[in-house]
């Protein structure tokens, strides 16, 4: 689950990170207003969405749809971004009124950008150094890794590419957790002296923290700030948490902003589906996740496009499956639905049961290709048979994307 | 001959009265597998389908039945906790069923691999060596012995391996799944390395997916060290990156991880690529020279 900046510099101050003051805002007066409270000559507005590249990102009415779309691609030309300076109560009502309900399109976002429901007026700092600094879990170690670079504002993954000697890594043991020694060998290897080592530590040692009791998956400070007076803040923060851990977390549960999900992926989640929304045209249902991948490659592999990533799960009801299928027909680009089961923990008859009684509610206005394999097979292929529903039965898994991609043509 | 389990192996049950634990002990009982315990805290004394006792901890089950293995069902919130007492009890091979794990609590079981137990998952299908043992939730009756083993971090799509390969004729040695997590106790270079040395295996179908860089881990190995064809997929050609897709850990992040980079490793390390996931038992027909 990601959230937005605002809300994660909220916790990162819980947990004594430091971030500069800041409030948010969801219309120009409130923006106004938050500007006027921190007072200073200067401040940021900031676009808040779930995607980064905002400073280089462009708004759709704003400037031409091209240039919106050479934003898209990374290459934006100068002009107006998601994040702009404020020196004055007009410019952040200017600035506000521009941001809040547009359509702001990054490299992150995609072309169809994201809208933008609230803004982030942020009091101005003196930038000395821009570092970047995050945590995440390394999978080859199975430890979570403290990486650090002196390329503040640029990509990580661009420095990872480009210049890999720039990055910085410390590997936690999480019998011990983050030594300062550790903290120091980054601060020292950042180029750090003074009392900004302390500072850089006790930044490093609280970020840390917070990953871990949050149950976050990955934090991000990108730029972290070194001031003219050697103060360690985060500029920005991106922020996600480990979704099976949120059952202990019903404080940022709530942080959850449905407006930037899919709402078919929202439907879904309801009933423990896990749902991706694809391009295609041809629906796809599948128990397990490997399998429902695999199913989207077949379909492609064979020359067709799938309309989404669907896995029904093992223990998944009748009503969940039903569930599924609205969801799938829901999509008016799919022109075909494949469902393709190997039954192990899920019986093919709790399948063709859900299937059965989905088309009764629904309606089926697309060929439907069904593939059964598994736990209870013969009883759900006798389900299907004795529905009267007009189903395209596949013996295997090359028939069934065969039988789905003849049908959209 | 086979891997990890036999007809020798002496299963424990963590979790065995819950709704799949439950499920799925009387499922593998009626595989033949030898379950000779289970661990309930707080039912120890008690009998489960009137024939398999139940004890409160692992150390007491281990005891009493001379158990050498263990498959957790506990629910994700207690499950790392059940993974870390099988260890404490040095149960050699413990296999962790329960999807949903925090990463968090997985931390400081992965600091304690390498001691006496081997972990499989979890988040993972289980393990199965044909007519022998079968610890997991894999549904039997699709497995026949023969000479190909199954390696694959995906549940289903293993299972469309194993048909496909039964279909032919051709039957498995030993099945593996080692789970779709971000954070397993035993890799696809683990369980390459026990069928490279398990005479009973003459060729091996890896199943990976995106996320992560194991694949192509394995991939080096493979071209430095195994003897056996070995014959490759990867699932996600077509999932879209940053976006996770329902595995926990099959997410492409960063341009990394992607089925291209994974599949290019695999070729180049002299696998017999298999683009088509329908093509699986095929494939493994051909690398047998069958």
């Amino acid at each position: 689950m990601k959230i937005h900046e605002y809300q994660a510099k909220t916790i990162l101050r819980r947990y004594g990170v430091a971030v500069p003051e800041g409030k948010v805002a969801s219309t120009v007066d409130e923006a106004v207003a938050a500007a006027r409270e921190l007072g200073g000559n200067i401040c940021v507005v900031k676009s808040q969405i779930h995607a980064g590249g905002r400073g280089k990102g462009r708004f759709f009415g704003e400037v031409p749809d091209a240039e919106v779309a050479l934003a898209a691609a990374g290459h934006p030309a100068p002009g107006p971004g998601g994040v702009r300076l404020a020196k004055s109560l007009d410019d952040v009502a200017r600035h506000a009124a521009s941001m809040l309900g547009r359509t702001l399109v990054t490299k992150q976002t995609g072309p169809e950008g994201k809208v933008v429901g609230h803004v982030y007026i942020e009091a101005g700092c003196d930038i000395a150094r821009e570092l970047y600094l995050g945590v995440l879990l390394d999978r080859a170690t199975s430890k979570l890794v403290v990486m650090a670079s002196t390329e503040g504002g640029t990509e990580i993954e661009e420095v990872a590419h480009h210049t890999p000697e720039k990055i910085l890594k410390v590997w936690v043991d999480p019998l011990v957790g983050l030594g300062a020694w550790q903290a120091r060998q980054i601060a020292f290897g950042l180029g750090l002296s003074g009392k900004a080592v302390n500072k850089a530590v006790a930044f490093m040692q609280a970020l840390y923290r917070c990953y871990l009791e949050t149950d976050a998956s990955m934090v991000e400070i990108n730029p972290l700030v070194v001031t003219g007076s050697g103060d360690i803040i985060a500029l920005d923060c991106k922020m996600a948490f480990d979704d099976n851990a949120m059952y202990r977390h019903a404080d940022l549960e709530s942080l959850r902003d449905l407006a930037e999900e899919d709402p078919s992926e929202v439907a879904a989640g309801k009933f423990a589906l896990s749902y991706v929304k694809l391009d295609g045209e041809i629906g796809c249902m599948v128990n397990g996740a490997g399998l429902a991948m695999a199913t989207m490659d077949i379909i492609k592999f064979k020359g067709g496009q799938p309309a989404n990533f669907l896995d029904v799960g093992g223990g998944a009801t009748q009503e969940a499956v039903a569930a599924a299928f609205r969801i799938i027909t829901a999509d008016p680009n799919v022109k075909c639905i494949l469902v393709n089961i190997f039954g192990g923990i899920m019986k093919c008859d709790v399948i063709a049961n859900g299937v059965i009684a989905a088309v009764h509610e629904v309606g089926l206005k697309v060929p439907l290709v069904v593939r059964l394999a598994g736990t209870n097979v013969d009883l759900g292929r006798k389900l299907l048979a004795e529905s009267g529903l007009d189903i395209i039965s596949a013996g295997d898994l090359n028939e069934a994307a065969e039988a789905a991609v003849a049908a959209v043509r | 001959m086979s891997i990890l389990v036999n007809s020798d192996t002496r299963l424990l049950c963590q979790g065995i009265t819950g709704r799949s634990g439950a499920f799925h002990a009387k499922q593998m009982l009626e595989y033949g597998t030898n379950l000779v315990g289970g661990i309930v805290p707080g039912r120890g004394g008690e009998l489960f389908e009137g024939r398999v006792p139940i004890f409160d901890t692992v150390a007491q089950a281990k005891a009493a039945t001379g158990a050498n293995a263990s498959v957790v069902f506990v629910p994700p919130p207690f499950a790392a906790d059940s993974i870390l007492e099988a260890f404490d009890a040095e149960i050699e091979l413990v296999v962790a069923i329960t999807e949903g794990i925090p990463v968090r609590d997985m931390l400081p079981v992965a600091a304690r691999l390498g001691g006496k137990s081997r972990l499989i998952g979890p988040n993972c299908p289980g393990v199965i060596t044909p007519e022998q043992c079968k610890i997991g939730i894999m549904p039997g009756h699709i497995h026949r012995p023969g000479p190909v083993g199954v390696l694959s971090r995906s549940g289903t799509l293993t299972y469309e391996a194993v048909g496909q390969t039964s279909a032919l004729g051709l039957g498995q040695s030993s099945c593996v799944g080692i789970g779709g997590d971000p954070i397993i106790g035993t890799r696809f270079i683990d369980v390459l390395r026990l069928f490279n040395d398990d005479p009973a295996t003459e060729c091996v179908i890896m199943i990976g997916e995106i996320g992560g860089s194991a694949e192509e881990e394995a991939a080096a190995w493979i071209k430095a060290n195994m003897k056996k064809p070995v014959v490759g997929f990867i699932a996600g050609s077509t999932a879209p990156p940053g976006r996770r897709m329902g595995h926990a850990g099959a997410i492409i992040s960063g341009g990394e991880g992607t089925a291209e980079t994974k599949f290019a490793a695999l070729e180049e390390a002299g696998v017999f690529i298999c683009r088509s996931p329908a093509d699986l038992g095929k494939r493994a027909k051909e690398a047998l020279g069958a």
